[in-house]
């Protein structure tokens, strides 16, 4: 790849998994697969899909901040909350015209990112680490869900935009794209499913590019050992809320395109349950690399969707069985594992034939 | 003009003087080491001109400039560097990744990997560049961590006991690697017990005892001191 500008010769890396021409023309093979799916399937089972991949967001911003970052943020969903809520008061004050959902939809993920900033400020600035961190987030999470939850009263609003507590906030605008024949409005079928798609391979690849860069090379240096980082001259709380904004961006856009996916959002997306799931799948996929936990959550996910058919309360018991058996057999994540071992088989067979 | 001067410098933990008092300047240009009993304040020494730990009082001043109140990261720009006592290296990291990370502030693109090249050969670990850093041995830990410190280029290296677990011929060799840097103009501090490698090295010597600086000298006038013999060489070195 020495042909190509700087910039995506980062695409590749000792951050992430997969180099040279056959990773590519698998990920192109993949992507063209998720490109011709819709006309294969139905309308239902492609907004199916599009409720995976919205949760996808949010489970690379648990690796870029746990997985690369090394600290364990119990907080995601808050920001996830933080956009979507966000969102529905936007538009449903300010109505759909001249493209303003897709103005919505980045305001949302600023406000996410602001909250962020702020809440990161005073826990790295205050060094606060470790457990620590996951305990602050963990709270800041409920303390939100319990401030959503008693909103259901009619003063509990925001100009048109009532929050109504545990009833949820609904109907407010589908993503809309202006357009000269008429606006495009993604509902949450095959134009959502385009949309999401879209945004989901340039994160993915922005990623890539992020953590390889000399960015990433900090991140995972702080890690590894925060005082030897900050020996070599960085300013480890610097790089640390930068990554904690920038993982808050992802779990914002997480919550806005959940919102304009259901047109709903409650304080449950804020609860426990909801802020532990993330965790487990990202977990499970293997959290230190993009790859792996992009495929241990799509993976997770319909595996949890399709336990549900027999009971909610017996697809979480699974998913703490699953968890269980990660740490045990697999620490550092069963896809991850897997990958780590199908390449060193392919290594292996390929010195062997030589 | 002395680079770095310790003026009055007390720290304490309780009711436990780490260090008291302690006065020190150290000239451009020299290897100087500090030696002393266990608990004499040495490392916390270390930790207090890191910015690790901030002193009660006294001041600490770096060129001329005033750093006490300065950050770790901050005083690392100044021209510090260190290399600690136990090898902090990136574990999970290759050999080459380490190095990228100390180097990338300073070098990019194709330079920066004809540096990490350059240092890598200078460190001898070449063969080990893809190696995780995690499985190298515990001397090229410490080699690997020395690359990383010397790759900012310093102004002054502060070295925790550099040759800590190594044989007689790598200490050697560490020294002789020391004495290489200091011919290109960089300042050395280093922690030792190893009174081989003082000897090989040291163009000054401090002594502390009991958070005090007890002696200082060439080391020719401590070895012959007997009052250091008494509270530190006597008993097991020389």
């Amino acid at each position: 790849m020495n042909g190509l500008p700087g910039f995506l010769r980062r695409l590749e890396g000792p951050q992430t998994i997969g180099r040279g021409p056959a990773f590519w023309i698998i990920f192109a093979i993949v992507l063209a697969i998720a490109c011709a799916y819709p006309l294969f399937s139905d309308g239902y089972t492609v907004g199916n899909t599009v409720y995976f991949f919205v949760w996808v967001f949010i489970a690379l911003s648990l690796c870029l901040i746990w997985g690369y970052g090394g600290s364990l943020s119990f907080g995601q969903t808050a920001f996830f909350g933080i956009a979507g809520y966000s969102y529905g008061i936007l538009t449903l004050n300010f109505g759909a015209a001249y493209g303003f959902t897709l103005v919505a939809l980045v305001l949302a993920v600023v406000i996410a990112a602001l909250f962020a900033l702020l809440l990161g400020y005073f826990m790295f600035f205050g060094r606060i680490a470790g457990v620590f961190l996951g305990i602050v987030t963990l709270a800041v999470t409920l303390m939100l869900e319990r401030f959503m939850a008693q909103t259901a009263g009619p003063e509990w609003r925001v100009g048109v935009a009532r929050l109504n507590g545990f009833n949820g906030m609904s109907a407010m605008s589908p993503l809309t794209i202006p357009w000269p024949g008429g606006d495009i409005v993604l509902f949450a079928d095959i134009g959502l499913y385009y949309f999401v798609l879209g945004l989901l391979v340039l994160v993915y690849l922005g990623l890539r590019i992020l953590m390889n860069s000399s960015f990433g090379n900090v991140i995972v240096a702080i890690r590894e050992n925060p005082e030897r980082a900050e020996m070599l001259g960085y300013d480890v709380r610097k790089y640390q809320l930068i990554t904690f904004v920038i993982g808050a961006g992802l779990a914002g856009l997480s919550g806005v395109l959940y919102t304009v996916w259901g047109q709903y959002i409650t304080p449950s997306s804020m609860g426990m349950t909801a802020a532990a799931l993330p965790l487990i799948w990202v977990a499970v996929g293997g959290r230190s690399d993009l790859t792996s936990t992009v495929i241990g959550t799509l993976v997770v996910l319909a595996a949890f969707q399709a336990l549900t058919i027999y009971g909610s309360q017996y697809a979480l018991v699974f998913m703490g069985v699953l968890l269980v058996l990660t740490v045990l057999i697999a620490p550092n994540g069963l896809v991850l594992g897997a990958m780590n071992l199908l390449s060193r088989l392919v290594v292996h067979r390929g010195k062997g034939g030589v | 003009m002395a680079l770095l001067e310790l003026r009055g410098l007390n720290k304490h933990f309780g009711g436990l003087h780490v260090t008291n008092s302690v006065d020190l300047e150290l000239e451009a240009g020299e290897i100087h080491c500090l030696i002393g009993p266990n608990g004499a304040g040495k490392s916390t020494l270390f930790r207090l001109i890191l910015g690790e730990h901030h002193p009660g009082s006294g001041n600490i001043l770096f060129a001329g400039e005033n750093i006490t109140a300065l950050k770790s990261f901050a005083r690392i720009d100044r021209g510090l560097s260190v290399k600690f006592q136990v090898p902090g290296v990136f574990k999970g990291l290759s050999v080459r990744q380490n190095l990228e990370i100390a180097l990338q502030r300073q070098h990019h693109g194709v330079e920066l990997a004809r540096e990490i090249d350059r240092l890598l050969t200078f460190l001898n670990l070449e063969a080990d560049q893809e190696q995780t850093a995690g499985n190298l041995s515990h001397g090229q830990k410490q080699w690997l961590e020395i690359g990383m410190a010397v790759g900012l280029k310093p102004r002054l290296l502060l070295l925790d006991e550099p040759t800590a677990g190594m044989s007689p011929e790598e200490t050697h060799q560490t020294g002789e690697m020391v004495q290489r840097l200091n011919v290109d103009g960089m300042t050395v501090l280093a922690i030792e017990h190893d009174m081989a490698f003082v000897r090989q090295v040291a163009q000054r010597v401090t002594v502390l005892h009991l958070g005090q600086v007890f002696a200082q000298g060439s080391i020719e006038q401590i070895v012959a001191d007997e009052r250091v013999a008494a509270i530190y060489l006597g008993q097991a070195h020389v």
